[in-house]
């Protein structure tokens, strides 16, 4: 097998709970992003793009849906005889098996799917992130700098330094400081996560880390700092462009509706950086005679017989007559019955919403079941549940995954209230 | 459908769909969004269970070669059996350039003799229809058949309509009498859709005979000959069909889509059409964007208004354009204030500022590939 100069390892194995409902059975990478993509697309396009064909998606949480979206790779062209996609999820060895305690720890775990290609360096991914990078471009970077590592940054704003890991760097981009997440941030330089290693060395600290009882095992917390005590040679590479952690439901749903500006600063159009993606197998999309689509984007399979604005509309979904989206994703197969007013929300994927249904009535109350996770105007319902006719949710109100109209003790749902499965009502 | 193999006839050189199919052949014509003619048939073929598919080819292959590629898309990419291409070659034994369809599967006898299946479904690769196979094999098998001819009622379809077809006439028990290929005076109800089922075996035969005798087409010199000697039945559908034999055909055809009764028994049907999908974003709409009743692909980017017309993948509409009535083929833009009605626009063409474009109802304005107007 020929060997490879560069492999990336994608660490998906995050749940992303801050995503609530949307990520209670699936991965963060696999939810659905920008009318027919899944997070995890844009860093698998990503790969390929940038020319590296061997890619291991490390994987850990609520797999299944990751697993089968990715498949062989075929979308991504990555279906290779020498390289292409590996799927590693955590498993059994003699002794004991053990989980992913941290992304150092899973990329030691599976030292030996990197061993048997023996690259020069690796890069090391998340599958969370929404951006366009071309990976060689940094490769380059580092092997002119003759680093150690190189650490991906982007500059933010001073306000939100401190909610990131912070480099402090020399002119010549060489760092010297990092911070996790600091109180007084010094720079404005954050880590995106993203990291190229000599694959020697980190192999090195991989080990080292291992044998350390109190570390953490995490790239950014134990790894990184650890490389700059020892004086190695550590690069910032700075990246400038759209890159956004699409973490929470108002950043995912600002992300989204990013995508529906006239000159979107994410260009999907973009045919030199093609976003890949499994295609669903439907027909054109259709708009009725009394439908009406503005500032929005609207994918392949949908009818639209009643009015979008300012939406996201994924594969196959249906808007019947008289019914007003605004403000809204909607996911794939989702069914929206006639007469119906939805207001800034997010509809999962294969749910049905009844007719004379009204989402998004009234003003912002705190959201009863969990604030941390629901803190915004936005409501959401989750993946395959059935709203009822005559229905009436509030602002920042969640329904959870599965429910049927039986579970609705009320029509009304006020702002804040919730519909949890095992949980009490409101 | 294990038992059927299938062979798909793409047609010889013809101007039927004047500029549309001038470099390309007619069953690699887009069609209806995000189609070409021919995944109808290919699909029909995939949903019937046939795994064993060669595509006879001739003209303009190059669109078509493109297109189907390994056959992935339609789950031909076989260890065992799938798709095969089979263009015009020479040897000492072929005859070089397909003279007819009989010709065709004759220079590919091997393709013939090395399959299995007993029974072989011909179609040919440029009509638009959703059809299970399987009944009609039942049928051929029922009636003790040589070779069933599929037909179809042809009320809907115009008296021009039926001069570009065969015109078959059965007895009570679906036995073709009579057969007229594209009469000038089309007399009966009942057209041939280019669907034919017999054995594989018995195709050899025929195959081997009438190249003896220097037959070149299937159905003048094999089908229409052998009317009394042989059992040819019919078998009739009565599901939506279309061949694409002229420009009124293909026109109409693609407008058929937006009535949804008919979209949904071609393209929503649990036999799904597959085709090759090319890796678009979905379309998008801006501010002033007015679309009805129409048919929007993946990559289209719209800021006009838009009414009764199907744009295919990656369209632009800019700003006060009106377009109605009118099909845009993949990657062609109107530019601002441009209006069209009744108009096909092949790929890539260029409609520049505030021009203004009309066709007819009956005769659509055709522009060619890229041109710029």
């Amino acid at each position: 097998m020929a060997r490879k100069e560069i492999i990336a390892l994608l660490l998906a194995g995050g749940q992303g709970s801050r995503l609530g409902v949307l990520t209670k059975n699936i991965a963060k990478p696999a939810v659905l992003f920008g009318g027919k993509y899944r997070i995890i697309d844009f860093t698998l396009s990503n790969c390929i793009n940038s020319n590296i064909d061997t890619v291991g998606v490390l994987t850990q949480y609520q797999p299944l849906k990751l697993h089968s979206h990715i498949g062989i790779g075929k979308p991504w062209d990555l279906d290779r005889r020498n390289g292409g996609v590996t799927i590693l999820t955590p498993y059994q060895r003699q002794e004991k098996g053990e989980w992913y305690s941290g992304t150092a720890d899973a990329v030691l775990q599976n030292i030996s799917y990197v061993e048997e290609l023996s690259p020069k360096y690796v890069i090391i991914l998340s599958g969370d992130h929404i951006y366009k990078m071309n990976y060689s471009e940094m490769l380059e970077f580092h092997k002119k700098k003759n680093a150690d590592a190189t650490i991906s940054v982007i500059d933010v704003p001073w306000e939100e330094a401190s909610r990131y890991g912070i480099m402090s760097v020399t002119e010549n981009s060489k760092i010297y400081e990092f911070e996790e997440k600091p109180g007084n941030p010094k720079s404005t330089l954050a880590s995106m996560g993203i990291y190229i290693f000599n694959w020697e060395i980190l192999k090195d600290y991989l080990q080292k880390d291992h044998d350390n009882p109190n570390s953490e095992h995490d790239f950014g917390k134990n790894i990184i700092p650890g490389m700059l005590k020892d004086g190695r040679k550590l690069y910032a590479y700075k990246f400038v462009g759209y890159w956004r952690d699409v973490g929470t439901i108002q950043a995912y749903w600002e992300s989204n509706m990013n995508l529906t500006e006239r000159i979107p600063e994410f260009n999907l159009f973009d045919p030199y950086w093609r976003i890949y993606t499994p295609n669903p197998v439907y027909p054109a999309h259709f708009i009725g005679e009394t439908g009406k689509v503005m500032k929005s984007i609207v994918a392949e399979g949908c009818i639209i017989h009643g009015t979008v604005i300012n939406s996201v509309i994924f594969p196959g979904v249906t808007v019947q007559e008289g019914t007003v989206i605004q403000d809204s994703i909607i996911m794939s197969d989702a069914f929206i019955g006639a007469n119906t007013e939805i207001n800034c929300c997010i509809i999962g994927e294969g749910s049905v919403v009844g007719n004379s249904v009204r989402i998004g009535v009234g003003e912002f109350a705190e959201n009863r079941y969990n604030p941390k996770v629901y803190n915004t105007n936005i409501t959401v319902v989750g993946y395959n549940t059935v709203i009822p006719n005559g229905t009436i949710l509030g602002r920042n109100v969640v329904i959870d995954n599965h429910i049927i109209p039986q579970d609705f003790t009320s029509s009304v749902i006020p702002s804040g209230g919730y519909l949890i499965k095992g949980g009490d009502e409101q | 459908m294990k038992r059927a193999m299938g062979i798909i006839l793409t047609g010889g050189k013809n101007n039927r769909l004047k500029e549309l199919s001038s470099e390309r052949s007619i069953a690699a014509v887009p069609f209806g969004g995000k189609y070409r003619a021919i995944d109808f048939t290919l699909s029909n073929m995939v949903n019937s269970g046939i795994v064993n598919v060669g595509v006879m080819t001739q003209y303009s292959i190059r669109s078509l070669i493109d297109h189907l590629g390994s056959g992935k898309e339609w789950d031909l990419d076989r260890k065992t059996d799938g798709l095969r291409i089979f263009p015009p070659y020479l040897s000492e034994t072929g005859t070089g350039w397909y003279k007819g369809s009989a010709d065709a599967l004759y220079n590919n006898l091997t393709f013939l003799e090395r399959s299995d299946e007993e029974f072989v479904v011909i179609a040919n690769g440029y009509s638009i229809y959703n059809m299970d196979y399987g009944p009609m094999l039942e049928q051929h098998v029922d009636k003790d058949a040589d070779i069933t001819i599929a037909c179809r009622a042809l009320d809907d379809l115009t008296e021009n309509d039926r001069k570009t077809l065969g015109i078959v006439e059965i007895d009570q028990d679906s036995r073709i009498v009579d057969f007229k290929e594209k009469p000038l005076n089309p007399t009966g109800n009942l057209g041939s859709m280019g669907v034919y089922i017999m054995k594989r075996k018995f195709l050899i035969e025929l195959l081997e005979d009438s190249a003896a005798k220097g037959y070149t087409d299937l159905v003048m010199d094999i089908i229409i000959r052998s009317l009394d000697s042989m059992r040819i039945y019919a078998y009739i559908f009565t599901g939506y069909w279309r061949p694409l034999n002229s420009i009124q055909l293909y026109y109409r055809a693609n407008m058929d889509l937006l009535d949804p009764r008919i979209r949904r028994e071609l393209l929503m049907d649990r036999r799904k059409i597959y085709t090759k999908v090319k890796d678009e974003a979905p379309a998008k709409y801006n501010e002033e964007a007015c679309v009805k009743n129409s048919i929007v692909a993946d990559g289209c980017i719209i800021e006009g208004t838009v009414e009764n017309s199907i744009l295919l993948r990656g369209v632009r509409v800019m700003k006060g354009v009106h377009i109605s009535n009118s099909i845009l083929m993949q990657g062609s833009t109107v530019q601002e204030d441009a209006q069209l009605n009744y108009c096909i626009l092949d790929k890539g063409v260029v409609i520049t500022s505030g021009k203004t474009l009309n066709g007819d109802q009956e005769w659509p304005l055709i522009v060619g590939k890229n041109i710029i107007v």
